[in-house]
């Protein structure tokens, strides 16, 4: 919402400048956006007098200058403007002065050897046009030494607010100026609108449809007046409504737009002898159309409130008019329109046509409905001075919607919500200056609401009132009482978690990624998306359309983009949301990681390899240690996710169901449908999915048990068929012997010869422990023999010869 | 006995020859060995008379020990000479380059959240979270906003299709959902932080469909706004790692809270940077206000009895602000030198004792 400083002392008795009005307004809610002071910009331009001009001694074109700019000795000026001559009133500038259309610095100078002490003024100079024909000539009873600005009217300072949904009635200058008055910066003094007699009747009949007058336009005022001249509005209208951004139209159309800005109150004028017969309000017909004012033709439906006329709709009912009936040059009989509207019934239709309308945006937020009788008459009055004419009697259809309730206010709530104390009287003060009544004291208070505040609800819309107007630099600051002394945890185990995980895949060289919850459309459907419940109804963009089934996508994508930008050797990991369904349980928290490329960069030692799927192994074992999961109990299955490689991939269960995670190579149908080349390895750790650890009742870790006794290593080589799975051979060796095993691992793996095709050579690394004796060679044996035995029923693989 | 020391002399100067070990030793065995020519002399004691077996045998002994001195110190000089030698074989370049283990890299979003939730944890606030998929009950209607009233229209919503019912499903707009979650599911006193993704149909320059928030809701008997205040102030010095900050608060219109204001935060603006802490420039940093009473009332809460305050700031913002990132969109393209640049490393944990940042 844009007025000027000058429009705003029209309502406003102050002395207070642009700036102290700017910050008052943002201190009581109604937040500047901008000050275009143009009277500061132009400022240290002021009146001058010619007091001679003469020939520049060496310039044909230039001439020599002294000017009286009532600051002491003349001074000496060269000037190139045809128009310099002795006697006129110019605007001067001093050395050291900014020109505003370029942003220099007038700087002492010579030109062609005569000094030059300052610079008469254009007006293209001035950043007011592209007049630069000469300088300005300003009157001649023009005081020397004032600022041109004021002399031609060009101080008027532009304030743009930025009004809150809630506050309506500053979406007019009178309700600001109400809001200033209240916070003590000047006295109201908005012009009282007197109401003029009619001189004939009401030729054009008003009704309303039964529907509508129940809510959605409950009144509806208008009058006639005959004989108007339209024609291009008078400078000070025009130059008023530019400086707030508007075009000016015609002195009928510029009326209306003035009453909007001024007092938060559209209108609308129609050309009555473009009417057929009496205006009807009600809702629109599916078929019927309106063609706006605004350029385009909208659609009617049965939502929709429409002005129409005997023949049909004349425009959407507090949003736009329509052209068909518009006013013109050529108007002579006018008919203008001041009605309510519902807000609910604006927005939706405001919303269906996409109208952006200085009305909508007010009818839309609620306008005073008390001011559709003072707008018709304000109106008239504005058309008579203006355009001439006589105005009919005024023709009322409907009846005001009743008064907002009576609010009860306990004072002591002001205190108790804000901790502001505000004595009583000042409270009752600010209240009656807004406008609202205080009609009883005794507590709790009763308090009427004006009508143009259907934003009060209820107690706490009075005390940030009295809050804000009070001014809320006045609030104590006052710490919160400590709940404890040392603070106790904020996070819950599960945050515990996620916080865990990422710090944990950072260690492991790993670089976090935040990327967007939404994907392609495609990508989601190859990586299992399916319910259109998931896809976004107004995405931003096509990329941008389906909340995720994994984080692997997302992270290809990533990857995607930093190869192109020469990156190839990846490993990006994401802590987020993947999404299953619309309920809260249905998003997952997952960490999720992706490695490209190569493990390491190259380098003189040797050691890189492309990654690989134990790459991605490794790191869910990692998380999944570092988060306290079972270990012991995981089993992991090549079972894998159809997006990924069947043979490179697999899944960490804990029990037949619960799959903790996944992990793998990616698909290479997949890889080329996300653009992503060379090997790329991925893992999903399902981070709800791991079980709490259990609740201890100490921190206790459990006494350390050592064995006295030497522990010993022995070595086996299998041959097992190529299909064992080496974590079912492993199981079986540690199961021969649960207490005296306590490790085994896999150091070398062998295909080749001496080894039969289909076979392969699988050599564990075994320790025992002994807990209560050292062992001799023969309990020794007697374990290795339970071993082979064990793993020969397991699997079937024997002891290499 | 002149026998004897021209043996000396003749085997001490064979030691002194000896190049290596293997000459050193074969001296000592013709010396000292069984065969030895000290060994045979010692041999011929038994044949000497007892006087002359005593002198001559402790003669013999004396040289005995001299040469197996001389032996030792030569093999000391041998093998010093020898690990001397195998050492410069052993020269290794240690100018060459190293194999950096890959550093990996934290988010500034994970790191400022995990900086608030010190600071307010320690404000006794915890963690309380919701989904990022909201209806239109818990992200609008439950926070006061009315049906169809323009307040919607500003948060530029993303939709999913309506659930079974018919209700409107969307993406959160704010995190003030979790206010509503966090109301119904527990009895005050309250005191929560609610960090996460936001979602808002709107890609600028400094705007992006998803971003980050922080929620914060306290819910008690007797708190009232300049317990706010005070909260803010004291997150802002604590975040921000300054002494002090201004904080001005601007009355404004949230359909969840009343009163409601907008906060700025004083800081010196230059060029290319925004100093906090300094200067007398205003920079907005969130929305807050005490909680609507149809909102308490909504979440089956009697106003009268409980009231609080709440807020909700960007995340991301903050993010850029303490750290001088001068891109939003950025934060969700994952470039690896952005991440690099602007990211924390793995142990850069933010503590209070120990320090939000390095």
């Amino acid at each position: 919402m844009k007025f000027t400083v000058n429009w705003l002392k029209e309502h406003l008795a102050t002395d207070a400048t642009a700036t102290e009005i700017a910050e008052k307004l943002t201190a009581i809610g109604l937040e500047v956006e901008n000050v275009d002071d143009r009277g500061a910009t132009l400022a240290p331009f002021t009146v001058a007098h010619v007091l001679t001009a003469e020939q520049h001694p060496n310039a044909d074109k230039l001439r020599l200058c002294t000017v009286d700019a009532g600051d002491g000795a003349p001074y000496q000026v060269v000037c190139g403007a045809p128009n310099a001559r002795a006697g006129l009133k110019v605007v001067f500038a001093r050395m050291g002065t900014t020109i505003p259309v370029n942003g220099m610095v007038l700087k002492p100078t010579a030109i062609r050897g005569v000094d030059s002490q300052g610079m008469m003024c254009s007006m293209r100079e001035m950043g007011l046009g592209e007049d630069h024909d000469g300088i300005i000539e300003l009157p001649q009873d023009a005081p020397v030494g004032a600022p041109f600005a004021t002399i031609l009217g060009l101080d008027d300072a532009v304030i743009d607010i930025a009004v809150t949904p809630n506050r309506q009635d500053c979406l007019g200058v009178a309700g600001i100026a109400r809001d200033l008055a209240a916070a003590g910066l000047g006295t109201v003094k908005t012009p009282a609108i007197a109401k003029i007699p009619g001189t004939f009747p009401c030729p054009v009949s008003v009704t309303l449809t039964d529907e509508v007058k129940d809510g959605p336009c409950p009144i509806f005022t208008g009058r006639l007046i005959k004989g108007v001249k339209n024609g291009p509005s008078p400078a000070w209208l025009k130059n008023r409504l530019e400086a707030v951004g508007l075009r000016p139209i015609s002195i009928l159309v510029d009326i209306t737009n003035l009453i909007t800005y001024d007092r938060a109150r559209p209108l609308h004028v129609f050309d009555a002898a473009k009417l057929s017969g009496g205006i009807h309000v009600r809702f629109g017909r599916e078929g019927e159309t309106v063609e706006g004012l605004d350029g385009k033709t909208h659609d009617v439906d049965g939502a929709t409130i429409i002005i129409a006329d005997d023949a049909g709709a004349l425009g959407l009912g507090g949003i736009v008019g329509g052209v068909p009936s518009s006013v013109s040059e050529a108007t002579v009989d006018v008919f203008v329109e001041s009605a309510h509207f519902d807000p609910n019934v604006i927005a939706a239709t405001g919303r269906r046509t996409g109208v952006q309308s200085d009305a909508r945006h007010r009818f839309e937020r609620g306008v005073d409905p008390k001011s559709a009788l003072d707008g018709l008459e304000l109106a008239t009055r504005l058309i008579l001075d203006l355009c001439g004419g006589a105005p009919s009697e005024v023709v009322v259809a409907g009846a005001f919607p009743a008064d907002f309730p009576d609010q009860t206010f306990r004072p002591f709530r002001v205190e108790k919500l804000t901790g502001l104390e505000v004595p009583e009287s000042e409270m009752q003060r600010i209240l009656e200056k807004l406008g609202f009544g205080v009609t009883s004291t005794t507590m709790p208070w009763t308090v009427t609401v004006p009508s143009w505040r259907r934003d009060i609800e209820g107690e706490a819309d009075l005390v940030e009132e009295i809050a804000r107007i009070t001014g809320l630099d006045k609030l104590p600051v006052e710490p919160m009482p400590s709940t404890s002394v040392v603070p106790v945890p904020a996070l819950s185990p599960a945050q515990k978690r996620n916080r865990l995980s990422r710090r944990l895949l950072a260690t492991r060289g790993m670089v976090e990624t935040v990327n967007y919850s939404f994907i392609p459309e495609s990508h989601a459907a190859a990586f299992g998306w399916s319910d259109p419940a998931l896809k976004v109804a107004n995405p931003i963009s096509v990329e941008m359309a389906v909340m995720r089934p994994h984080l692997v996508p997302s992270l290809a994508a990533a990857a995607v983009r930093n190869a192109a930008r020469g990156n190839t050797d990846l490993a990006l990991f994401e802590v987020s949301g993947t999404y299953h369904g619309i309920a809260p349980k249905d998003q997952k928290t997952i960490a999720g990681g992706l490695r490209t490329g190569y493990t390491a960069p190259r380098q003189w030692q040797g050691g890189r390899r492309p990654v690989d799927v134990f790459d991605a192994k490794a790191d869910v074992f990692a998380l999944l240690a570092e988060l306290g999961a079972p270990i012991a109990n995981l089993t992991v299955a090549a079972e894998a996710p159809a997006w990924a490689h069947p043979g490179q991939s697999g899944a960490v269960k804990l029990g037949p169901k619960t799959v903790l995670a996944t992990f793998g190579a990616l698909h290479p149908r997949v890889a080329r449908l996300l653009d992503l080349e060379g090997p790329a390895v991925f893992f999903e750790v399902d981070l709800d999915a791991i079980p709490a650890a259990k609740a201890r009742a100490s921190k206790e870790k459990g006494p350390l048990v050592l064995s006295d006794f030497q522990a010993v290593s022995r070595d086996f080589a299998f041959l097992a068929d190529d299909t064992v799975s080496a974590e079912n051979l492993m199981r079986a060796v540690r199961g021969a012997d649960k207490v005296l095993i306590t490790d085994v691992s896999v150091f070398d793996l062998y295909r080749g010869q001496g080894v039969p095709e289909g076979k392969v050579s699988v050599a564990v690394a075994i320790r025992l422990e002994p807990k209560d004796r050292t062992l001799s060679e023969q309990d020794i044996e007697a374990v290795s023999a339970k071993i082979v035995a064990a793993v020969a029923k397991a699997t079937g693989a024997t002891l290499r010869g | 006995m002149s026998n004897l020391n021209g043996l000396e002399a003749e085997v001490l100067a064979a030691v002194d020859a000896a190049r290596d070990l293997a000459a050193l030793d074969e001296v000592r065995v013709s010396a000292l060995g069984k065969k030895g020519r000290i060994t045979d002399l010692m041999k011929t004691l038994g044949t000497m008379a007892p006087d002359e077996r005593k002198a001559f045998g402790a003669a013999v002994n004396q040289v005995k020990d001299r040469i197996a001195e001389a032996i030792a110190a030569r093999k000391t000089t041998l093998e010093d000479e020898a690990l001397e030698a195998r050492l410069a074989t052993e020269r290794v370049d240690v100018t060459l380059p190293i194999a950096h283990q890959p550093a990996g890299r934290i988010h500034p979003v994970t790191q400022v959240t995990e900086e608030c939730i010190e600071i307010f944890g320690a404000m006794g606030f915890s963690l309380a979270e919701g989904p990022d998929i909201e209806d239109d009950e818990h992200n609008f209607t439950a926070l006061n906003f009315p049906p169809g009233h323009p307040a919607r229209e500003m948060h530029d919503t993303f939709f999913l299709p309506p659930n079974a019912t018919g209700e409107k499903v969307l993406l959160r707009t704010h995190t003030s959902p979790v206010q509503i979650r966090t109301m119904k599911g527990k009895t005050p006193p309250i005191r929560v932080i609610a960090p996460g993704r936001t979602y808002r149909c709107d890609s600028d320059q400094t705007h992006t469909p998803m971003f980050h928030q922080i929620e914060a809701l306290v819910i008690d008997k007797d708190i009232h706004m300049g317990h706010l205040k005070a909260t803010i102030e004291h997150f802002a010095a604590a975040f921000f790692e300054v002494e002090q900050v201004k904080i001005r608060f601007r009355p404004s219109f949230f359909p969840f809270t009343e009163p409601s204001a907008e906060v700025d935060i004083g800081c010196a603006r230059s060029k290319d940077s925004i100093r906090i802490g300094q200067g007398d420039d205003w920079l907005e940093i969130m929305g807050c206000g005490m909680v609507h009473p149809n909102v308490i009332r909504n979440c089956g809460l009697d106003p009268d009895e409980w009231q609080g305050f709440a807020f909700g700031m960007g995340l991301d913002r903050i993010a850029m602000l303490k750290y001088g990132i001068p891109d939003l969109r950025a934060f969700f393209e994952s470039d690896l030198r952005w991440l690099r640049h602007y990211g924390f490393a793995a142990l850069d944990l933010p503590t209070l004792g120990g320090g939000l940042s390095r």
